[in-house]
């Protein structure tokens, strides 16, 4: 136990002295929740919309005061039919709304960013569809996210992606560090059993990812209002879930690659690129091609997305989602068994 | 001398078809500095990892510290020191904090490492460089601190692999004079080393060629029985024999 302790000492002194790899491992969470949340963004927010009316009745009126009315939408006026390709063109509106005579609704969109016009289509159709009688022909109903902000579906993105960044990456580059420096070959030949070493070379980055954790919910929360439905301790027990994960994926890596570089392109190649395309961060799971479908059923982000998007914004408790949680807590064990098995390995 | 601390008989290591260290068979008795000496590949390496319980050997028995190297590889670690070629300092730590690290890692007491530790730091005059980072020492600072280090438990036997690599000859010969002092107390000093004139400062050798020991005794006998004017002569002739290339 003491030993363990001394390690666990010499390995928070690593971490503090080197301060702006510090900073770094700090700031990655707020700047990537920032750009994800603000920068990189398919929702709706201040969309100029025109309507074009050839025939006014209480209907279309009722329809145009709650276009003027949406807080999402910014509302430009009344055009002419012949000036719509025009308006679109110049990009003074991302739609326009066309009442016809026989009551009709069309929707016009600037379609040159396919997402957001989607998007921008599908909400505007929510909107005329509102409070009437009989939804006309198109009608989608969006839970949870009917404003269809990309918070929703980035934010548990992100949350993955960083804990993978500073769990796998540092925990791995930090043991790789110790095989180059030949500080490794020591600490074999001393009594201290491999398993310690690994464990507390995890525990300081546990505690920056708890610190990661929390500046990513506050923020998440009170600055991209990402909603905490589901109940905190299910949140939170979910997430240091994960973060073991990933934290014994990046002592599996280390004990595969010899040198930091191999250690950076295994994590950053192997790991995050796949991680990003594959866990429905940034493609919905289910337009994937079969074979990659299946293939997603490995990466552990994937799961977690999932769940966590259940806890947040589904308000689901641990009962809906004890399936994913039993996968990420098996993956957990099997890979810290694996790891532990390739550290003694190295002994002969 | 007949206090034996390491007894080794016919230790033997095997890659696949290649036999790294084939049968050596020797004696290191206690207190004294045991030069292991071989050319580049000549299974030194190995066959130190094999005393130190990193590797485990093919065929043959052997006893360090007075535990069997096969069964009870982790009482020998706690036995022993090692210091390998590259120090194994934490330049990112104080000398002071490097010290404490592996007294803390090998078990010791608080108080009883507090001891050593400064008993340590004044042997080396390192008292007012004590908060010094390991990154700012020059290079025979830190290989006397990594030789410290590997002493901090005070073990029965310490392992030096390569010690001296890239230090000036008068760094050299203080290095080895700490050495010799360490071995004045009853230390056993277990060395590689590729310089002869350091081989000089040994009790005995031992001269690997291929995987066996070719040669064992005392510097002055080596000489004698090789009818070598210095210990670079008798290395040439036996080296010349080896069949391996790195």
């Amino acid at each position: 136990m003491n030993a363990f302790i001394s390690f666990v000492k010499k390995e928070c002194i690593h971490i503090l002295r080197d301060v702006r790899t510090m900073m770094i491992v700090l700031l990655i969470p707020v700047i990537l929740t920032l750009l994800f949340g603000f920068a990189i963004s398919t929702e709706i927010n201040d969309i100029s919309v025109a309507v074009v009316v050839n025939k006014y009745t209480p209907d279309v009126r009722r329809d145009i005061s709650a276009l003027e009315q949406n807080p999402y939408i910014s509302y430009s006026g009344i055009i002419e039919e012949h000036d719509i390709d025009a308006v679109l063109r110049s990009g003074k509106c991302a739609a326009v709304v066309m009442f016809g005579r026989d009551g009709k609704r069309n929707v016009v969109l600037d379609a040159s960013n396919s997402s957001l016009s989607a998007s921008a289509g599908s909400y505007i159709t929510a909107i005329l569809n509102n409070d009437k009688p009989m939804p006309l022909p198109i009608a989608t109903y969006m839970r949870h996210n009917p404003q269809l902000k990309s918070a929703y579906n980035f934010v548990p993105g992100i949350i993955g992606l960083i804990f993978i960044l500073i769990c796998a990456l540092m925990t791995c580059v930090s043991v790789v560090r110790e095989k180059e420096m030949g500080t490794m070959e020591t600490l074999l030949v001393s009594p201290i059993r491999p398993v310690l070493v690994v464990l507390a070379k995890m525990v300081p980055y546990l505690c920056i990812s708890l610190v990661n954790l929390a500046t990513i919910l506050l923020l998440s929360h009170y600055v991209l209002e990402m909603p905490i439905h589901g109940n905190l301790p299910t949140l939170l027990g979910l997430c240091v879930l994960y973060i073991l994960l990933s934290l014994t994926l990046g002592l599996l890596v280390s004990t595969l690659a010899q040198t930091q570089m191999v250690a950076l392109l295994i994590c950053a190649m192997v790991m995050m690129m796949p991680m990003m395309m594959l866990s429905g961060m940034l493609f919905p799971l289910e337009n994937l091609p079969p074979v990659l479908k299946q293939i997603t059923y490995v990466i552990p982000a994937r799961w977690f997305n999932e769940a966590i998007r259940k806890v947040m914004v589904e308000g689901m408790g641990i009962t809906g989602i004890w399936k994913e949680f039993s996968i990420l807590l098996a993956m957990t064990i099997a890979l810290f068994a694996a790891s532990i098995k390739k550290f003694n390995d190295r002994l002969e | 001398m007949a206090d034996t601390i390491i007894s080794v008989s016919g230790l033997t290591k095997q890659f696949g078809a290649f036999v790294a260290v084939d049968h050596i068979s020797f004696d290191v008795y206690r207190g004294e500095i045991f030069g292991f000496l071989g050319a580049n590949g000549a299974g030194k390496t190995t066959a130190m990892r094999m005393l130190c319980g990193l590797s485990y050997p093919t065929a043959g028995t052997g006893t360090v510290a007075g535990f069997d190297i096969r069964s009870q590889g982790e009482l020998i670690k706690r036995n022993i020191g090692y210091m390998s070629q590259r120090f194994s300092l934490y330049d990112d730590l104080t000398v002071k904090e490097n010290i404490e690290l592996y007294g803390g890692i090998y078990g010791m007491a608080h108080k009883e490492l507090s001891e050593r530790v400064d008993e340590l730091l004044q042997r080396l005059q390192f008292i007012e460089h004590k908060d010094d980072l390991v990154s700012s020492l020059p290079l025979g600072w830190k290989q006397k601190l990594a030789f410290m280090v590997a002493t901090v438990h005070s073990p029965e036997i310490v392992f030096l692999d390569e010690p001296t690599g890239g230090v000036d000859p008068i760094t050299r010969r203080q290095f080895w004079d700490l050495i010799k002092a360490t071995a004045a107390e009853g230390t056993t000093i277990f060395v590689t080393t590729h310089y002869m004139d350091e081989a000089e400062f040994c009790d005995r050798i031992s001269m690997m060629v291929d995987g066996k020991i070719r040669a064992l005794d005392s510097p002055s006998n080596l000489r004698q029985q090789f009818n070598a004017q210095n210990m670079e002569q008798v290395f040439y002739r036996l080296a010349r024999e080896a069949q391996r290339t790195e």
